[in-house]
């Protein structure tokens, strides 16, 4: 094995954006949560963000018009459940998992004729000079623009959650419904608008798989990401922050055994592929033995909301 | 303006209905669906739901969905004793493949003896193999109050992985030169799942389905933790008064529901799929979900939810190779049927009033 085929620059560098996807999708969910809805869907709005950026940037040429289609079907999906959760109240779990399941199914259909051909992918940003320094320009200057854009948002969410005043309504809806309710608050409104973003953000993640990670369509090609995306937003404890952390350290994680089994690691190819899925189950452990039951979690999580009581 | 009011007790007859309902109203959807991908949608729908039940080579079909519906029921019968406790076991689709696994791998190691005490032998394992998998959430939760649903779920792509790493390298058949997978369990004697009535399909596991059904049923209705998991689904504080144990409840629902899903895998393996290969999981785990809510989590709905399941499997397979629908468009519509279940379900607790929201008259107060 050669390990010193493994190149700390390039590590980081692919690191961003191996983790890109997944903190788009876990930021967008982190917002949900925060209204108060558990929407376990992100894995079905990934999957539906990855075919329709795929397909819109295939037929419109253009990467950009990807991404701002997988960002309204991934918007779509989310809204489809926030209507089923919200309006018609049904069980918020069973309707994340029909969403997962639709969006795998539908995706596949939708994707048929796009196996194994290549989109248009991101250039990276040319800063200049900058981009030219050693480690700095590859690792900080030397990234396409949705990886700049996602730690933008994660800096947005964090601001408009501690900061602004609809982002106080957003939590107060997510800690209690029923006082911001009482305080003439639309809790309807607020959930859907909050539902919306993190599908849109999940639909971008998704694309960001299918047009610039891997790039290319294949069928399931999320492969749990989306629920990764879930488990660190559990790990992150509802903070914008952390987040970032907790995805970035999954990307390394990615990354790392990647590298190992190209670099010919005496370590079964099954085992390293399995790695981030045990890694994501021996965090959520320490995170849940430390916090105990509940911890950080908005009050109101996953509960339904009719204003009939 | 339209509202919603809720019902004081959810209505018996919409319980009943809504499955029917969501049914009609997903084979419109699908029709619909399959019109866009310029396809008949009456002939397609014909094709899935009619034709394996009473067309040409329904003789052939038939036996096709006592095959898909076994697993199918088997697994959500668990999956639907944990669903009704607020149990989340999503990952019933790693259970199945663990089960797989270690009933084959249990089997093969007695390989080429010829005894009727391995096939046996190997449900055990299987079971024991699905029970095991798990208790990995199971114990976590109750030890560390860890989320059981994404356990649960990551755990299915560790067994894939295990899967894989089975099939190509611990249990490939050692004479097969150059092909990934194990030896052919349905071609051992021994070990093979055999179809016990003549052109049915009915192997052991669709047994194993029936005794579990009645299980689960008498279970629920008749014993006292069938009235615990009931309770704790309903009132999980009142539960709590009630001397219900949650972590006995949790242990329990995914133990069982790993067993059924691990010996629905053993089942397959050694018939219908025949043997361990990197394309053995076929998504019956996932699948089950949606039955286990398409019965109503109630064991004797399930069956008929789990035959309807299997129909779409098979009319499926049908319409793939008749009419050139591809198989992506069943999983759709499988997960379309989800959706309009759930939302039909709003009937079951609340009315549907039209008009103004109505002042309640002022009675009593002071004078």
């Amino acid at each position: 094995m050669d390990l010193g085929a493994i190149s700390p620059t390039l590590l980081i560098a692919s690191l961003m954006v191996a983790a890109t996807p997944i903190l788009l999708a876990a930021l967008g969910e982190m917002m949900v949560e925060k209204a108060g809805v558990l929407n376990l869907g992100v894995e079905g709005m990934m999957i539906m963000g990855a075919v329709a950026g795929f397909i819109a940037a295939v037929e419109g040429g253009s990467p950009w018009l990807g991404f701002f289609t997988a960002a309204m079907a991934g918007a779509g999906m989310a809204l489809l459940f926030g209507f089923l959760t919200q309006v018609l109240l049904s069980n918020q779990v069973a309707t994340g998992l029909a969403l997962t399941l639709f969006g795998l199914g539908l995706s596949a259909l939708l994707g048929q004729g796009y196996v194994g051909i290549k989109a248009e992918s991101l250039g990276r940003v040319d800063l200049g000079w900058l981009s030219d320094l050693p480690f700095f320009g590859r690792v900080v200057f030397g990234h396409d623009p949705i990886v700049y854009l996602s730690l933008v948002l994660v800096a947005a969410v964090w601001a408009f959650l501690r900061f602004s005043r609809a982002g106080l309504i957003l939590r107060a809806v997510g800690e209690s419904h029923d006082a911001a309710h009482a305080l003439g608050y639309n809790v309807l409104r607020v959930r859907m608008m909050a539902i919306a973003f993190g599908g849109a953000c999940a639909g971008l993640g998704g694309a960001y798989l299918s047009l610039v990670r891997v790039p290319q369509w294949t069928e399931g090609m999320t492969a749990g990401a989306g629920w990764i995306a879930l488990a660190i937003v559990v790990f992150a404890s509802w903070r914008a922050g952390r987040v970032l952390i907790g995805a970035y350290l999954f990307g390394g994680i990615t990354v790392l055994q990647l590298n190992l089994q190209t670099a010919g690691a005496r370590i079964p190819v099954e085992l390293l592929s399995a790695a981030p899925y045990l890694v994501t189950i021996l965090v959520l452990v320490l995170i849940s033995s430390r916090a105990g039951r509940g911890g950080d979690a908005p009050a109101d999580l996953g509960k339904p909301f009719h204003a009939s009581a | 303006m339209i509202r919603l009011e809720r019902r004081p007790t959810s209505s018996k007859a919409w319980g009943a209905a809504s499955p029917l309902l969501a049914v009609a109203l997903t084979m419109v959807a699908g029709g619909l669906m399959f019109a866009a991908l310029g396809k008949d949608p009456f002939l397609a729908i014909r094709t899935i739901f009619w034709d394996p039940i009473f067309g040409e080579f329904a003789w052939y079909f038939r036996g096709q969905l006592l095959v898909k519906a076994a697993p199918l029921i088997l697994i959500a019968v668990g999956l639907a004793l944990g669903f009704r406790a607020g149990i989340w076991n999503i990952g019933a689709e790693g259970q199945y493949i663990i089960g797989a696994i270690c009933g084959a791998a249990a089997g093969l190691v007695f390989y080429p003896a010829e005894t009727r005490l391995i096939f046996p032998m190997m449900v055990v394992f299987g079971a024991l193999g699905g029970f095991l998998w798990a208790m990995i959430p199971a114990l976590l939760k109750v030890r560390f109050g860890t989320n059981e649903i994404l356990v649960s779920l990551m755990l299915v792509y560790v067994a894939e992985n295990i899967l894989a790493s089975a099939a190509v390298s611990w249990l490939r058949n050692p004479d097969a030169v150059g092909f990934p997978g194990s030896r052919n369990l349905s071609q051992w004697p021994a070990a093979a799942n055999l179809e016990l009535i003549e052109g049915t399909g009915a192997h052991w596991g669709v047994m194993a389905a029936v005794v579990a059904v009645i299980f689960a049923q008498v279970m629920l209705t008749r014993h006292l933790i069938g009235f615990q998991i009931r309770l704790t689904g309903a009132a999980p504080r009142a539960a709590r008064f009630a001397g219900v144990r949650p972590a006995r409840l949790v242990v329990l629902c995914l133990g069982v529901a790993g067993a059924l899903a691990g010996m629905a895998g053993l089942f397959e393996v050694a018939g219908p799929a025949g043997q361990i290969s990197i394309d053995f999981a076929s998504g019956y785990g996932f699948t089950a979900i949606i039955v286990a809510f398409l019965g109503r989590l109630n064991p004797l709905g399930i069956v008929a939810a789990g035959l309807l399941m299997a129909l779409t499997y098979v009319g499926g397979d049908n319409a793939a190779g008749n009419l050139g629908i591809p198989g992506a468009a069943i999983s759709a519509f499988q997960g379309m049927l989800l959706f309009f279940l759930l939302a039909v379900d709003v009937l079951t607790n609340f009315r549907v009033r039209i008009g103004a929201r109505k002042v309640a008259p002022f009675s009593g107060g002071p004078g």
